[in-house]
């Protein structure tokens, strides 16, 4: 009680930057964090060390896994930036076209968040099939894309559709069409127009689309697994991986490659997040 | 380098936002689109910006036929209320912007961008962002930036508007002293008819999209062509010509409507002949003038202003009567419409 009495101190240009002290917000805050996030992670990690430095680092790189990686964040990163190019002209078009059924358009790009991810690993592995409507067009050319890894890839582009259009709808709405019109009367063509004054404002919410489309892609289990073939080497992903070792009750492999997974995520986001600031300096 | 503008119209939907519009902008003028929201005059601003196209007439920048020519080859200054800074970019980068796109070598591209933040007073601020300025700042790298390709003709449209007033008058003098340096022949849109009096040459008064009047601020404000000038500019009591304040004093005015200005309603607190009579309703001090709203005993209320000299000898009091008549008094002949 008495920390949180002591706080309410005036704000000085020195503090206003961030409360230091301890306050109820921040206690509520810090203790959610812990419980509903620290914890498991840290959980997760110590059950993965106790098989021991030497067997982790087995487990850790073994040929399987280390293939089931390359699939999962490969693929992800691949899915991420597709939607990166194709998010930012969905979120381009819904915003400055009007055209009819806009509003439906718009309300559809959401369905990826909820859509069962089984549902749409059904629908996907129907569609992309070599008898469905999309993969018989691709049958005759040698390319199969249900169960593959190409399958995994449109799997992970469908489920990280909406991120980019949903982080980069506001900031393109709040863009003045002054802003084009004084780059256009200083004499830049369209593309100079785009690629010197609009594109670089919006970098920082690519970003954060961008990371978020990515997360969800590498912790996507439930519509790859239905896609893909799963077989090892192949098209195996990390997450159906550890649901494998499950099956066969190791517990600690399935947490080692959990471990792996969590500090490979955590360190591929704070790299993205430093992009994000970066793309943002100029604002004060 | 002179603009003409002839007879342009453009419809928005149903909305006729340029009717047949005609004007000349001689070179090295700088001249004011007043009017209200809705008049057309940003529409006309844009239309010879090339930000707009018209529906017909056309647009000679310099004698040339600049109707239908893009505007990025138009060469024309052009000042958002908003400013429109690029927000990324320094405000170097913004003044070279222009310049960059037009492939300058690179040393002319920063001795005229140091040239043109002297010119607008922010040198040492060139490697701030626009969100670390003032209102005030920003909008002087948007006029630098506008002015750095040497435009044929400067736009503004409403510059000032988004400005508290202090900053608004003190830009209203640099920019018209600005004018006198550069010489570039620019118009700008205003609703403020104390701005567009203080920094134009020439005033176009604009309404329901056509142009109402052309003139020196002088000529518009003295002698107005329409009873919408007449009422736009400067405070005017209208009164129909059936009022007391005529009728009680032996005037009758022809028109229907007639047009006094509040400092030509003379007032007297005793009648020696002035047999309209008036009670003090209101006082106002304005600074250096006092306004005194009156109402009449025909239920019109108007509006008399006074020096302070003046209000000192007269010392009205509120609820006090006094007895009013007109000094000078304007009427229109009425629109054909309307005979």
């Amino acid at each position: 009680m008495i920390d949180q009495l002591r706080v309410q101190q005036p704000l000085t240009k020195a503090s206003r930057k961030g409360i230091n002290s301890v306050s109820l917000p921040w206690s509520i805050t810090i203790s959610y964090l812990a419980l509903m996030l620290f914890l498991p992670a840290a959980a997760l990690i110590a059950k993965s060390v106790t098989v021991g430095p030497v067997d982790f680092w087995r487990i850790a790189t073994s040929q399987v896994a280390l293939s089931a990686y390359n699939v999962t964040f490969l693929t992800a990163l691949l899915a991420a930036s597709v939607n990166g190019l194709m998010g930012t002209l969905i979120a381009w078009v819904l915003v400055r076209y009007k055209f009819p059924g806009r509003k439906l358009v718009d309300a559809v790009v959401d369905l990826p968040f909820a859509l069962p991810t089984s549902v749409a690993g059904l629908v996907l592995a129907t569609v992309y099939s070599e008898e469905g409507w999309i993969g018989q067009l691709f049958a005759p050319l040698g390319i199969k894309i249900a169960f593959t890894r190409l399958g995994v890839l449109v799997a992970m582009i469908f489920i990280s559709l909406p991120f980019v259009v949903r982080t980069l709808q506001p900031v393109l709405q709040e863009m003045e069409k002054e802003i084009e019109e004084a780059a256009w009367s200083l004499g830049a063509s369209q593309f100079q127009t785009f690629r010197r004054v609009l594109l670089p404002p919006l970098l920082p919410s690519i970003f954060t689309g961008l990371a978020l489309g990515f997360s969800r892609a590498v912790g996507e289990y439930g519509s790859v697994v239905i896609v893909s073939s799963n077989i090892p080497f192949k098209d195996l992903i990390a997450p159906v991986l550890i649901y494998q070792r499950l099956e066969e009750f190791d517990y600690a492999g399935a947490t080692v490659i959990g471990t792996v997974l969590l500090f490979t995520s955590l360190i591929l986001l704070l790299l993205i997040n430093s992009l994000q600031r970066w793309g943002s300096r100029y604002a004060a | 380098m002179s603009i003409v503008v002839d007879n342009i119209s453009k419809q928005f939907g149903s909305f006729k936002a340029l009717d047949r519009v005609s004007l000349e902008v001689r070179e090295g003028t700088l001249v004011a689109l007043l009017g209200p929201s809705g008049s057309g005059k940003s529409t006309l601003l844009r239309v010879i910006a090339g930000l707009e196209s018209p529906d017909v007439g056309t647009i000679l920048i310099d004698g040339r036929n600049t109707t239908h020519l893009n505007v990025r080859k138009r060469n024309v200054g052009f000042v958002f209320q908003h400013y429109a800074l690029f927000k990324h970019l320094t405000v170097r980068q913004n003044v070279a912007f222009g310049l960059e796109i037009r492939k300058h070598p690179r040393r002319q591209v920063k001795d005229r961008v140091e040239e043109l933040l002297d010119l607008v007073h922010l040198r040492g601020l060139g490697d701030r962002y626009p969100s670390q300025l003032s209102g005030g700042q920003r909008q002087r790298v948007a006029l630098a930036r506008s002015l750095a390709t040497r435009p044929q003709v400067l736009l503004l449209d409403e510059p000032f508007g988004a400005l508290d007033s202090k900053v608004r008058k003190e830009l209203r003098a640099w920019l018209r002293h600005l004018h006198e340096e550069v010489r570039v022949t620019s118009i700008i849109v205003t609703h403020d008819q104390e701005e567009a009096m203080e920094v134009a040459d020439e005033i176009v008064v604009m309404n329901q999209g056509r142009i109402e009047q052309v003139g020196t601020p002088t000529q518009i404000y003295d002698h107005p062509a329409t009873p919408f000038v007449m009422s736009f500019i400067g405070p005017v009591n209208v009164l129909p010509n059936t009022a007391r304040l005529f009728h009680d004093n032996g005037l009758e005015p022809l028109n229907e409507e007639v047009f006094v200005r509040p400092h030509d309603i003379h007032v007297q607190t005793s009648a020696n002949g002035v047999k309209a009579t008036a009670i003090v309703q209101r006082i106002i001090h304005l600074g250096g003038e006092i306004q005194v709203a009156l109402a009449l005993t025909d239920g019109q209320t108007i509006l008399a202003n006074f020096s302070r000299e003046q209000f000192d000898k007269l010392k009205l009091t509120y609820g006090q009567q006094v007895f009013v008549k007109p000094k000078a008094a304007k009427s229109f002949p009425l629109p054909k419409s309307l005979l």
